[in-house]
């Protein structure tokens, strides 16, 4: 056995996975919430990473002389910012007026903010792949793990621990954190305890749009190159990784991004690349039928 | 006022909002930044526009939800055209018989010697119209949202690919085969996964559609990859040779046939035990298991029913185009024949025939649509929701006809 | 109570506990009916009534206990972990606390889904349109609309079901759970959200029912007067047990009850 390479592939599948696990978190936040499954949070992603693409080339071309990384640093922010708006708004417009409808409403209206947001992208800008600049500089780190671990990859975990760390403390010691454990247990009294709901839910879109943004600008230094249909493929592993962790609990997307991304990468590893994506969905169908609820959700009852 | 001033900082927003993907874009190769500014113009007197227009539409919505739940005989509201229609059977029966003929002289109506583009445009068209029939038997129906229906499709297309090159069978041998190989599919993916919810039931679906089309593209030594599968035999007519202008009209009257055939089993069903189980099925899934309805039975039921009509329309399609790959299998497609089923009005027979035909002949015709059109039906799917739930056309509840003169009896003696 | 013991028992639960996670909904409960009886189960909310219920007919599989059917004429049946619609196929139906109908279907079709599992017309027979198929397709009209006008929705038989008042809904939920033929009915607060007059009309409407259509009737219902005029015997629960059990009579003067349940309203 080929120790090296089955160390490679171990990297590669966390990185892949943190990416997965800051798209995941926003799927599992807004489903514990309201038991939507956000259809359309794999495009948020996509516009983060486009946003950032303008606002990069808009800085490098327009002569702004930095460092690569401050560069990427400020476009981030911009796209995080411009994400946690089309978020927000999507749920105004998309969701909101159908909190009461039929089930499958708000699910088809999601497909159909999916499918707009996608061709508007694609229609303002490009079909095309557009290449993402390299903003990430090469520095030094650690001998044995730079073998594995390209500069790019070392900065996509950071981030993404530092952004869970963050979120961790947002939710457990912040007042509106709080206030999203209530309303995820039980809504209806949180509202008759004077929690403002539709400010919880517009809060929780929020979050998991700005951490969709992250991934999307972390993933696009790595690819360096986007386009408009990248959400759509992100978003439903994303989704995948959120129903196998137990979808509405928190750790549990982030144990379940991981699982796939190793999954992924280890079956394009050893069996065959070609075949990455029905591994995910393989291990998707099986959850489904061997464990629904996930592996860290408790099963429950629907009340009758 | 307000509605101006609310209007004017939703504009704004909206203009805030499409910034840098509408205004910017960045040319990397030639480095240079084009500045749209005119479509920010653009962006916030439309954004105006429709905020407005919202505004009002949803506070009519809400006086209108406000009236119904105050007024005890809401069936009293003016009848729609469709009901209207409905409710006069001479006057729908000369409607189905015009529009019946209609459809039968359609072909020598738009095709002359050697051209015959709109009789293919219409074989696309109603082989679209077959699809939404099925899907609005899983969706609209049974309301099981299976969102990789298009690979249903693809079995049938491929099951006639292959059978007709490796084996020379006939399209009218493969016809039912293909029929037969969707609803197998569909029972086979069915069966594990309908205990699911209908949210995961949605991924899951999808899911395999994924895989469906992975497969299509890497297994080339069977379906031949990316590059797909070529020359496939047109549909045979005892033997006959036909020219390509009678190969078109051809399939225009199988695929006709089709929808007639599907409109029939469709409409039986529907006003059957088995589709008023379905529709139980969708309206309240534990009320209808405690009234005796078997679950598992009724969703494969559903399931198989609508794959069968996407098997059997794949075979028309490979028959059709001649040629077949991944590339006509795609999510996208899947959106679109839902999208038919959703402004048609779930359940409703007419309306998803003309939603079909609307949205498969409108990119055909007006171009400039055709562009735009993804982006529409996006924008229709959530405005849909949000406004006419029910779809364009109401699915109308059937009258049944009981015995009143029994009742007088009966109330005679008590 | 003797007189009981020589008609025919119909169902039989013993032991019953359903957790769920750290909560004990129900707390081994036990409850018997016989033929022709109208039995009732009381208790504050969240006693664990409902829970019982769905226990009973399929919808929970219960942690612990037994659940036994005696159907007449057929042999025994232990139904826990059963399948809900083998239950209600078996002659146990229900109606439900938080009205659960088919809105989008009219009035008649809702009943007429309560005969699905009295038919047997197959997709086959449906599309081809067979004599046998149009037979029975036509008894589960008129079967249907007969159990309308027993609970007086004739009238209202072609609108949805979505439009009718509250209490209305609540006669419909019992003809459907009527129409699948049972010979056990249980109805969860029938009479929640009816009006005094509507109340009274549906007390009678019950006794109706247990004389014509020959169903045993167990019920959970807050209203007291409606509760002791109708019922045989009467089970109280309280935090998942049963504390209690006898003639209305018997029930009204028990201590236990009273200090649970009745006291509050006596004092009120
Ligand atoms: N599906 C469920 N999951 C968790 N707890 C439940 C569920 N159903 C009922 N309960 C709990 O069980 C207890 C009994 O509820 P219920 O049977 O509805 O009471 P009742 O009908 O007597 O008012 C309540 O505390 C309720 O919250
Ligand atoms: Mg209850």
């Amino acid at each position: 056995m080929d120790f090296e390479y089955l160390f490679e592939l171990l990297c590669g599948g966390v990185v892949k996975g943190s990416i997965y696990a800051l798209i995941a978190l926003g799927y599992t936040m807004v489903y514990g919430i309201i038991q939507l499954i956000n259809f359309a949070h794999g495009e948020i992603y996509m516009v983060g990473a486009f946003v950032a693409l303008i606002i990069t080339g808009i800085l490098t071309l327009s002569g702004y002389s930095d460092s690569g990384l401050s560069v990427l640093v400020l476009a981030a922010v911009i796209a995080v910012i411009y994400a946690a708006a089309y978020g927000y708004t999507l749920e105004k417009i998309a969701y909101r007026p159908l909190r009461n409808a039929p089930r499958l409403s708000p699910l088809i209206s999601a497909i159909g903010a999916s499918i707009f947001l996608m061709n508007y992208v694609q229609l303002v800008q490009t079909p095309d792949f557009l290449p993402f600049p390299e903003l990430v500089p090469e520095f030094e780190f650690m001998e044995p793990l730079s073998r594995f671990v390209s500069s790019v990859d070392m900065v996509i975990l950071v981030v993404t621990a530092l952004t869970m760390v963050a979120l961790t403390v947002l939710i457990k010691y912040t007042k509106i954190g709080k206030a999203m454990r209530a309303t995820q247990q039980d809504m209806v009294m949180a509202r008759l305890v004077g929690i403002n709901v539709d400010r919880v839910i517009s809060a929780t879109f929020i979050i998991g749009s700005v951490l969709a943004a992250i991934a999307g600008v972390l993933i696009a230094s790595r690819t360096g190159q986007i386009n408009s249909a990248i959400g759509f493929m992100a978003g439903i592993k994303a989704f995948t990784a959120a129903v196998l962790g137990g979808i509405g609990n928190i750790p549990g997307a982030v144990l379940g991004a991981m699982v796939l991304g190793i999954a992924e990468t280890f079956g394009a590893g050893y069996i065959s690349s070609a075949y990455e994506d029905v591994f995910a969905f393989g291990l998707l169908v099986l959850i489904l039928i061997l464990r629904p609820a996930g592996l860290l959700g408790k099963a429950v009852k629907q009340k009758v | 006022m307000t509605h101006v001033k609310r209007s004017l900082g939703i504009a704004l927003w909206f203009m805030f909002l499409t910034l840098p993907l509408m205004v910017v874009r960045v040319n990397t190769v030639s480095r240079e930044i084009e500045w749209r500014w005119h479509n920010m113009a653009l962006v916030g007197i439309c954004a105006f526009a429709i905020a407005w227009f919202w505004q009002f539409s949803i506070e009519r919505r809400m006086s209108k939800l406000a009236q119904v739940s105050n007024d005890k005989h809401p069936e009293l509201k003016k009848p729609t055209w469709t009901q209207r229609l409905a409710a006069d059977p001479v006057l729908s029966r000369r409607v189905l018989i015009a529009v019946g003929a209609l459809a039968m002289v359609f072909p020598w109506l738009v095709s002359t010697g050697q051209n015959f583009y709109h009789v293919n445009v219409m074989v696309s068209a109603l082989i679209f119209v077959v699809l939404g029939l099925g899907l609005n038997i899983t969706v609209g129906l049974a309301g099981l949202l299976d969102l990789g229906y298009i690979a249903f499709f693809a079995v049938g297309a491929y099951t006639y690919a292959l059978l007709a090159k490796t084996f020379g069978m006939g399209f009218w041998t493969c016809l039912p085969l293909g029929g037969l190989m969707g609803a197998l599919f569909g029972v086979v993916l069915g069966f594990p996964i309908l205990r699911l919810r209908g949210d995961y039931l949605a991924i899951v679906t999808l899911g395999f559609a994924s895989i469906t089309k992975i497969v299509l593209e890497n297994w080339d030594t069977v379906f031949g990859g990316a590059a797909g599968i070529a020359n496939i035999p047109r549909p045979d007519f005892f033997g006959v040779e036909l020219t390509g202008r009678e190969k078109a009209v051809y399939t225009y009257y199988i695929v006709l046939g089709l929808v007639a055939l599907a409109v029939l089993v469709t409409t039986r069903l529907k006003n059957s035990r088995i589709g008023r189980a379905w529709m139980a099925l969708r309206e309240d899934e534990i009320a209808c298991v405690a009234m005796g309805v078997d679950m598992a039975r009724t969703k494969l039921s559903a399931y198989a029913l609508g794959a069968f009509w996407a098997g059997l329309v794949g075979v028309v399609f490979a028959a059709h185009n001649n040629f077949i790959n991944p590339d006509s299998f795609t999510f996208m497609d899947s959106a679109m024949i839902l999208a038919m089923v959703v402004l048609g009005g779930m359940g409703s027979i007419l309306g998803v025939i003309i939603a079909a035909l609307a949205l498969k002949l409108m990119p055909e015709y007006l171009r400039a649509f055709a562009e735009y059109r993804m982006l529409v039906f996006g924008a229709v799917m959530v405005l849909m929701m949000i406004f006419r739930p029910q779809g364009l056309i109401n699915d109308m509840r059937r009258k049944y006809e009981y015995d009143t003169a029994e009742r007088e009896d009966d109330d005679g003696g008590k | 109570m003797a007189a009981n013991d020589e008609r025919k028992k119909l169902l039989e639960v013993s032991g019953l506990t359903m957790d769920f996670g750290g909560l004990r909904a129900v707390d081994n409960v036990g409850l018997d009916i016989y033929e022709g009886e109208i039995v009732a189960l009381i208790g504050p909310n969240g006693a664990g009534k409902t829970t019982f219920f769905n226990c009973v007919t399929g919808i929970y599989e219960p942690t612990r206990g037994d659940v036994k059917m005696l159907p007449p004429g057929r042999p025994a049946r232990r139904i826990n972990g059963m399948k809900p619609n083998r239950i209600t196929e078996l002659g146990m139906a229900r109606t439900f606390q938080n009205i659960r109908l088919f809105p989008a279907m009219t009035v008649l079709e809702n009943v007429m889904i309560g005969r699905h599992c009295r038919t047997s017309t197959s997709i086959v027979d449906a599309i081809f349109g067979g004599r046998k198929a149009a037979a029975e397709e036509r008894e589960s009209i008129d079967k249907s609309y007969q159990l309308l006008k027993k609970v007086g929705l004739a009238e209202v038989a072609d609108e949805f079901s979505r439009n009718l008042s509250y209490g209305a809904q609540r006669r419909l939920e019992i003809a459907r759970a009527l129409a699948t033929d049972p010979f056990l009915l249980l109805l969860d607060e029938p009479a929640a959200g009816m009006n005094p007059q509507e109340t009274h009309e549906l007390d009678a409407l019950i006794t109706r029912i247990r004389a014509e259509e020959k169903v045993a009737i167990l019920l959970i219902e807050h209203d007291m007067k409606l509760v002791m005029n109708i019922s045989d015997r009467i089970y109280v629960m309280e935090y998942g047990k049963e504390i209690a059990q006898g003639t209305p009579q018997q029930i009204k003067e028990n201590p236990k009850v009273i200090e649970a349940y009745l006291g509050e309203e006596a004092h009120a």
